[in-house]
């Protein structure tokens, strides 16, 4: 970044004080990721990344790059549109997974399944 | 109108996709992107997608504002839990919810807005009960969540797509 010198003083520190930010909570969501007790705890860790995390470093980019180039730079609200679209979809897919594994395994300490409650399971 | 634009909105979203990833609002950037858009909506007529609709904006943006306040809060308080553990004792556990939305965009928005919120995550939704699988983070009383959910988000929801 070689044009960065030509940045005004005020959006260069305002673009450094957002990046820091978001780094900062994905960093806090990674140790999460390490540090909570169970899987359906751990899995919320990583969703201060996807949202405040990446806003805070879209946020800068498009600071950063409208000051450099003196025009609205905006196509970055695509990567937040498309990042809030998507992560359900693998939240979902990590959490069932492991709720149908204690399910199965008949871990007392996830509800059961919705079939379950009012008739036996056609499976057994 | 229908035969020739039958998802306005799908088109009118995929016209400012493209213009924003074109950056540019030229003549040519805006006669490429409609067409585009317009081929891609006709060829989602082939796939006969569920019927929706959207309407009512004021409820859109108030909803907009109060999920990023509540993004923004709920960061700050996912962030204080990993960082600071021993503070006090949590508990962690799954809510169930019975909703009275049927529809399947709203249902879906309702996903995004949960997750999108840290320290809420859907499970997984039931529809022939019509109930919804939330594990919370930090739960303290579960029929506060009940409301929560139904107040905050269902309801506004269910005015827009139903």
């Amino acid at each position: 970044m070689t044009q960065a010198a030509e940045l005004p003083a005020w959006a260069a520190l305002l673009a450094a004080l957002l990046l820091l930010l978001g780094a900062g909570l994905t960093l806090t969501g990674a140790l999460g990721l390490l540090r909570l007790g169970t899987f359906y705890e751990r899995v919320h860790a990583p969703t201060l990344g996807t949202t405040l995390g990446i806003g805070c470093v879209l946020l800068a980019s498009m600071l950063f790059f409208s000051v450099l180039q003196t025009r609205p730079v905006l196509h970055e609200v695509l990567i937040a549109v498309f990042m809030v679209v998507t992560t359900p979809v693998t939240m979902m897919l990590l959490t069932r997974a492991a709720l149908y594994r204690d399910r199965r395994e008949g871990n007392d300490a996830v509800p059961p399944a919705p079939s379950a409650i009012g008739a036996a399971r056609p499976e057994g | 109108m229908r035969r020739w634009l039958p998802f306005p909105l799908v088109a009118a979203a995929l016209l400012a996709m493209w213009l924003l990833l074109n950056e540019s609002v030229s003549p040519g950037a805006i006669l490429l992107g409609g067409m585009a858009s317009l081929g891609a909506c006709l060829v989602l007529v082939a796939l006969d997608p569920p019927k929706g609709r959207f309407r009512r904006l004021r409820v859109v943006l108030g909803l907009a504002v109060k999920v990023l306040a509540e993004i923004i809060r709920s960061n700050n308080a996912v962030a204080r839990l990993i960082l600071r553990p021993g503070e006090r004792q949590r508990r962690s556990g799954f809510v169930l919810i019975p909703l009275d939305m049927r529809n399947p965009y709203g249902l879906a928005a309702l996903a995004c807005i949960v997750t999108a919120t840290p320290g809420t995550v859907w499970v997984e939704y039931d529809s022939t009960r019509s109930t919804m699988l939330l594990h919370v983070l930090d739960l303290i009383d579960e029929a506060q969540w009940r409301q929560i959910i139904k107040d905050h988000y269902e309801r506004p929801l269910m005015e827009v797509f139903e």
